[in-house]
């Protein structure tokens, strides 16, 4: 039951791979690290999130905070690699509609090139 | 006998037993026969539950204890999930939790975000009760998988 991040940031474009189960007790964790990406404008955030196995609310709230901060720098940020069921929580809350998001099957490929 | 099996976890009110409490709730919910799409839902709510419970336990009263109370029945799993650490008698505690009216829960239901819906649209009944803290009880049935189960019947 843990979390890792890994974040490679160049220039303007910042790639945050994160993996294992996002919750009450891990959500912390995600929040500190995402608040070391230096806000700069027109940062182009991609957040990997394939190897994420669950996720709730808490996780939910993380992300949506970190999605408003690159939002007001005129950024953009993108969360690939959802399972199905990820894609789903963000479904059911409406947020996928406000989000840039990509399921797995692209992923796949995506993940290499990187 | 009672028509189902009772479980209850106690836990100490910190966000790091909150997943301890969610895999044994899986454990369950496989135990009563659900499908790993509506164990993945009973995760995510109660996961909501007992976090909206640690959280409160946490700021009334130290070193609080969230209980969680699960009966299986054959064909659905109830979870009741308190946050004033006493243990409950679940019948008694079941009859007295009544459907929630938005605008009493207003301050519940800013405190958990996106938790209550959440737990609303994953689950089949909610249920909260306001005394001693706050106890949310919820209901899910097994499977809707009448349409496989006729596929199956047809090709046999």
């Amino acid at each position: 039951m843990n979390i890792q991040v890994v974040l490679k940031e160049e220039e303007s474009f910042v790639i945050g791979y994160i993996s294992g189960e996002i919750d009450a007790f891990t959500a912390p964790m995600l929040r500190e690290k995402l608040a070391t990406v230096q806000q700069k404008e027109k940062l182009q955030v991609e957040l990997n999130m394939s190897e994420v196995s669950y996720m709730d609310s808490t996780g939910l709230g993380v992300i949506v905070a970190f999605f408003k901060n690159v939002n007001a720098n005129n950024g953009h940020v993108k969360l690939t690699g959802l399972s199905p069921r990820l894609k789903r929580l963000f479904d059911i809350t409406g947020l996928g509609e406000i989000m840039d998001i990509e399921t797995d099957d692209k992923v796949g490929t995506n993940h290499e090139t990187i | 006998m009672r028509p189902f099996d009772y479980v209850e976890i106690r836990v100490p009110a910190k966000p790091q037993y909150v997943g301890v409490a969610r895999l044994t709730i899986s454990g369950l919910a496989s135990r009563v026969g659900f499908t790993y799409d509506e164990i993945e839902d009973l995760k995510i709510a109660s996961s909501e539950a007992i976090t909206n419970a640690v959280q409160h336990a946490y700021t009334e009263v130290d070193e609080g204890e969230v209980v969680v109370g699960c009966a299986l029945y054959p064909d659905k799993i109830e979870i009741m999930v308190a946050d004033h650490g006493k243990s409950f008698n679940f019948e008694e505690t079941k009859a007295k939790v009544g459907p929630y009216h938005e605008q009493q829960e207003v301050e519940f239901l800013r405190e958990g975000g996106l938790g209550l819906y959440l737990i609303e649209t994953l689950m089949d009944e909610v249920k909260v009760h306001h005394q001693e803290g706050v106890t949310v009880f919820m209901t899910k049935y097994v499977g809707h998988e009448q349409v496989e189960e006729n596929v199956e019947n047809i090709s046999s």
